[in-house]
């Protein structure tokens, strides 16, 4: 079964998504953590119990995510729905399906922001695309790329320099309704300010304002930027490599897998990159702690961009 | 795990210049600073002393002779033995939030946990610390007489008024009497990284 969750509740789920605003009220419900006496023995097998049947009934394999980002997101879901017990949630959850995609989207940490960590597609522009320059065919992956604004913040890097004719950029999230979003391609206005900070410090040579308009309280992106653009949706955890890709993004996404689990993903990327293909981490994910460090080759070690080169 | 903000800097320089390169508990350090600060803190606090201060790389491990400093626009939450980074939305406008980490510290490691909740102008900090305390760890408060921000040290003896008051530049002095002599075997292996 697939769950996807209506926009309403997606939207809502927005705007907490993105930070508080300044000035806006905290959320309430912070604690997001077990009574004091609760026994945290009998909490791990709980939660290790609803996570077997949340796999074992809707398919979706949370097991092998890391424990406390896990632990924080039900206990904010279980005072959000006024419940005392991990078990209370497994029960609705099991039997309610609106329930579950609530904590579907609980579970999937979808935060993003267009160039986000500037210096990246900083040295993205400098290290990588050199390398480009010299396939005739580029194939791109973004495992993990959420509401899309990375892949339109490459998209347009790939534009400025020439090489996006070339290329073709596969998106893909295991939230259906994130990547419904990143075809959409409206962001809020009100972050791209930000976003026009960050397109500087990211190199951009153009004029931020040029790639979207203003509709409503949304910016729409240029719909030019999704041509060579596929979105679909992919599980890394139970789903194949699907294609042999030049470049691999999956980026603040490992962190929140257990050490195991990165293991077997990173394997997943391994496979599906070309000889010398790129892979691109989040800014505090490493290859070191992996067993696959040898097969790859530091172009920055402070952007975590590698090359594979065995 | 000590937790600061501002006049953070001076307050942990002053800590961890006061530890022996041989302090037998891995230390921990939240402090609020811009989202797109890079790795400066660590350079900084590396300066003044002989254990080696790194910035938290996802599921590093937690091994005694280090400081580990949470790295900027991501929370750090402590599990069994390593860390794990996530990019939840801030708590009470703050991420890293010294409260995600104190938290998940005093539900991992319960009454072996303490917590320094040093200077800084907001009130991130106590609740987490109140969760060490109450389950069973060791809070210290920096002496809010002696802070550049005594708002934060306030507000955490508001939540815990049996923390103990220290001035600055006693911190270290107390953090050496409650440590245990030498690390326990479990910690004393060095990580194999840097
Ligand atoms: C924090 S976002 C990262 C977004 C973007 N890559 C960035 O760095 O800004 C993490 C994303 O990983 C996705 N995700 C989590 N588990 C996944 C899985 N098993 N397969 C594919 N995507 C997954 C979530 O749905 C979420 O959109």
């Amino acid at each position: 079964m697939t769950v996807s969750a209506t926009e309403p509740t997606a939207t809502g789920r927005r705007r907490e998504d993105h930070g508080v605003v300044p000035g806006s009220r905290p959320s309430t419900n912070e604690s997001a953590t077990a009574p004091l006496s609760y026994d945290p023995e009998l909490e791990r097998l709980e939660i290790e119990l609803l996570l077997e049947g949340i796999y074992r009934h809707y398919g979706f394999d949370f097991r092998s995510y890391a424990y406390a980002s896990i632990r924080r997101r039900l206990w904010r879901r279980i005072e959000a729905e006024g419940l005392k017990t991990v078990s209370s949630l497994q029960d609705r959850l099991l039997h309610e399906p609106a329930m579950m995609e609530r904590v579907l989207l609980d579970l999937s940490i979808n935060v993003t922001a267009m160039f986000r960590d500037p210096t990246f597609y900083l040295a993205f522009r400098q290290k990588v695309v050199p390398l480009l320059r010299t396939y005739p065919f580029i194939r791109i992956w973004h495992a993990g790329c959420s509401t899309g604004e990375e892949v339109y913040s490459m998209a347009i890097l790939l534009e400025e320099e020439g090489l996006y004719e070339r290329a073709r950029i596969y998106a893909t999230d295991i939230n259906e309704v994130v990547v419904h979003r990143a075809r959409a391609g409206i962001f809020p206005l009100e972050r791209m300010q930000e976003y026009t900070e960050n397109y500087i410090r990211a190199g951009g040579t153009r004029s931020f304002s040029e790639y979207y308009i203003a509709k409503y309280d949304g910016a729409l992106f240029s719909p030019a930027l999704q041509r060579n653009v596929v979105f679909s949706q992919h599980n890394l955890v139970t789903d194949r490599s699907f294609a042999e890709f030049n470049v691999i993004l999956c980026r603040n996404v490992l962190i929140y897998f257990a050490r195991d689990l990165q293991t077997r993903v990173h394997g997943l990327f391994h496979e599906s990159l070309v000889h010398l293909g790129i892979l691109c981490l989040g800014s505090k994910e490493t290859l070191r702690l992996s067993t696959f460090e040898s097969s790859y080759e530091e172009l920055s070690s402070a952007e975590k961009i590698y090359r594979k080169v065995r | 795990m000590i937790g600061t903000s501002w006049g953070g800097l001076n307050a942990l320089s002053r800590v961890v210049a006061g530890l022996p390169a041989t302090f037998a508990l891995p230390i921990v350090v939240v402090q609020h600073r811009s989202p797109d600060a890079a790795g400066f803190l660590a350079e900084l606090l590396q300066a003044h002393t002989g254990l080696c201060v790194v910035e938290v790389d996802d599921k590093r491990p937690i091994v005694a002779g280090y400081v580990y400093v949470a790295p900027a626009n991501y929370h750090l939450l402590i599990e069994r033995g390593f860390f794990s980074l996530s990019t939840d939305a801030p708590v009470r406008y703050s991420r890293p939030s010294i409260d995600v980490t104190f938290v998940s510290a005093a539900d991992e490691y319960g009454r072996r946990t303490v917590g320094v909740v040093l200077t800084g102008a907001n009130e991130d900090g106590s609740l987490g610390l109140k969760r060490i305390a109450d389950r069973g760890g060791y809070a210290i408060v920096q002496d809010p007489a002696t802070a550049e921000g005594a708002a934060m040290p306030r507000a955490a003896l508001r939540a815990v008024p049996k923390a103990h008051v220290v001035p600055l530049d006693r911190i270290a002095s107390q953090l050496i009497s409650i440590a245990p002599p030498r690390p326990p075997a479990e910690y004393r292996v060095r990580a194999p990284l840097t």
